[in-house]
């Protein structure tokens, strides 16, 4: 028995005379209006990016034409006054700071620590996902909100320990720095209020970050005899460390420029001191022992300070406002700066 | 009656196969480095499974799995997808214990301890038993730093110790001589037959005694297919191998002993010379000669 021969050769009955095609553009009109769509949406899609970047230069534009003639060095060097010649940022610029910085010191461990146990370790109960996903409602609940939780939870304490106006008692820690009891308005109950407010956001930027990482490398990394941690600490956490930073950076920006949940927590609204006197960044070096006592200290914000000048009556502050605006703004680049050399850094390491 | 896949062959083999009637399949000449006749009764057991069933949930796909597998020898575990051999092979080193909601019954013994029972220390064991993947899976690293992994989370910090170490896998998993010049370059920039070849380095930086590969060569093309199939050849003398394959010719020219599963259950386990030529199951036979699968 031999099997039929395999024929390659088309026989005279399939082969149909091909229609002629002309591949010069416009031939057709199918063709012509399927090629006419594609260059509206295309052109769509062009408008909707420069009419976002219309609205944003022209916003800029204004408050820079605004600013010019009284921003000078002297607006970032000297603090509020009565007078807009001679009103500054100084004040809330040292109380972002401490903000800022305690807030990221508070926020980050705790949000990639969750982010960390949510995506690595906590099986799949019931429990868990009501977590996972009141994550998401938190991130989108008001700032405001928050602020009022700071009021009760840190400022107030639920009055279990009285008034918060008399600021009797206070615990000592290590003798060097005295925490009041209840808080009051000073700058860690804004610094813990602000981790509340952008915790949620920083687990989710993190989980996401995780769970981007192949499930393939755990696994291997996990095949050569590597504990549960050693994958994560050497592997999981590298690979996910610029989806990570990128996140933490852009929460960060949010809280710097948050106002509403300050407001609520009672930070001041003129200050015309630093916070423990702490006036510029040569006396961080010649003074350090005040630096454990700026978190204790009364304090106001930038976007406060900017706030106030932008609702006083006439057109005086108008200049300090916008002034004010710019230094935020240029401060706000510097983290995104940062943002961008972090996550260059550390994805360098991965060589992907 | 010519089957189909009988027209598949080329002239010379049917008359090969018409001079040997009994040979149901024309098993090629075996790899370097394995010898499918070797007397593996002198062998010790590295791996014996006992009554081995496992579970996904309520979804039993083990059942009652007894195989043993020979020091120093490569032993192929063949079967349609879903059969289970997979699995059980991920079980010798508790790789499914990542997996939640599985569970598994039987025992499994390697150098005469039970490796279910809970008490057993993963971490060691895994650095006992050795897994390549089917997809190669380089750390985002460099080429040093994926071979020395192994090595470093086990706490070995001598820097010269390491670099021996690297550089004596790199030659085992026959990379040495192409990226010697480049260890510090990432791995990923590696090709996908190096990178498979690394992950065999990397994996025997642990110094391990027994080598599980899940489909090794599936995803690389005929050439580097070959390095690897040569590569099994040169590491069985040292190494005890037990490989899934989808491709017969593949097992049948690196294994000693070839096992096929079939919905979970082993259906024959043999030398391989023996499994391809006079199977003693109807169900073997008809896989092997692709009639179905």
């Amino acid at each position: 028995m031999s099997t039929p021969p395999l024929s390659v050769t088309p026989q005279p009955s399939d082969v149909q005379s091909l229609k002629s095609v002309n591949f010069i553009s416009g031939s057709d009109s199918t063709i012509r209006r399927r090629l006419f769509l594609s260059r509206v949406f295309a052109w769509c899609c062009r408008i909707a990016t420069y009419s976002a970047l219309a609205a944003l230069v022209a916003l800029l534009a204004s408050i820079i034409v605004n600013c010019l003639g009284r921003l000078n060095l002297s607006f970032i060097t000297s603090v509020n006054s009565v007078d807009p010649a001679e009103a500054g940022i100084l004040a809330g610029l040292w109380g972002s700071f401490w903000l800022i910085s305690l807030t990221t010191l508070m926020s980050v461990p705790l949000g990639i620590g969750s982010a960390v146990y949510l995506e690595e370790y906590a099986k799949d109960t019931w429990l868990t996902r009501v977590i996972k996903v009141n994550l998401s409602n938190l991130a989108g609940v008001p700032s405001i909100v928050y602020g009022m939780l700071g009021l009760t939870v840190f400022v107030r304490m639920f009055d279990l320990f009285g008034s918060s106006a008399a600021k009797s008692k206070a615990i000592n820690l290590l003798g060097i720095v005295k925490i009041p009891l209840p808080l009051g308005d000073i700058i860690l109950a804004g610094a813990l209020t602000m981790t509340l407010v952008i915790l949620p956001i920083i687990i989710i930027a993190s989980q996401e970050a995780l769970r981007a990482v192949p499930s393939s490398i755990r696994t291997a990394s996990l095949a050569l005899g590597a504990t549960r941690w050693q994958t994560i600490r050497h592997q999981v956490l590298p690979a996910a460390m610029p989806g990570i930073s990128t996140g933490v950076i852009l929460a960060v920006s949010r809280a710097i420029g948050d106002t509403a949940p300050l407001i609520m927590i009672g930070a001041l609204t003129v200050a015309r001191f630093c916070p423990a006197g702490i006036d510029s960044p040569v006396k961080l070096l010649t003074e350090p022992q005040r630096i454990l006592q700026a978190p204790m200290d009364q304090f106001t914000a930038m976007p406060i300070e900017i706030f106030h000048w932008a609702k006083q009556p006439g057109d005086d502050f108008s200049p300090v406002a916008a002034s004010g605006i710019v230094v935020l703004l240029l401060v706000l680049s510097v983290f995104n700066g940062f943002a961008v050399w972090i996550r260059y850094r550390t994805s360098r390491g991965l060589k992907w | 009656m010519v089957t189909f896949i009988e027209t598949l062959r080329s002239p010379i083999e049917r008359k090969a196969m018409a001079t040997s009637p009994t040979t149901v399949l024309r098993v090629p000449p075996a790899v370097a480095g394995v010898d499918r006749d070797m007397d593996m009764s002198q062998h010790p057991a590295a791996i014996t499974a006992r009554g081995m069933n496992f579970y996904y949930g309520e979804n039993q796909v083990l059942f009652d799995v007894n195989l043993t597998v020979p020091e120093r020898s490569v032993t192929a575990l063949i079967g349609p997808s879903g059969c289970g051999k997979s699995t059980f092979l991920r079980t010798l080193n508790r790789m499914n214990d990542l997996i939640e909601g599985t569970r598994c019954t039987g025992e499994v013994l390697i150098q005469g301890q039970n490796i279910m029972e809970p008490a057993v220390d993963v971490v060691l064991l895994r650095k006992h038993v050795g897994m390549v993947f089917q997809k190669s899976t380089p750390f985002p690293k460099s080429i040093f730093d994926n071979v020395a992994y192994g090595p470093r989370v086990a706490g070995e910090r001598n820097r010269a110790i390491l670099a021996d170490l690297v550089e004596s896998c790199l030659q085992k998993a026959a990379l040495w001589e192409e990226v010697k010049d480049r260890l510090g370059e990432s791995a990923m920039a590696l090709s996908g037959g190096q990178q498979q070849r690394l992950c065999i380095a990397r994996a025997l930086a642990t110094n391990p005694q027994i080598l599980l590969m899940d489909e090794p060569a599936s995803a690389l093309d005929p050439a580097s297919t070959s390095r690897i199939e040569d590569l099994i050849g040169e590491l069985c003398a040292n190494y005890t191998i037990v490989i899934v394959t989808h491709n017969m010719q593949q097992a049948s020219r690196v294994s000693h002993q070839t096992a096929f599963f079939f919905e979970g259950n082993l259906v024959e386990v043999g030398p391989t010379t023996q499994i391809f030529t006079s199977p003693s199951q109807k169900k073997t036979e008809d896989y092997i000669t692709g009639r179905f699968g």
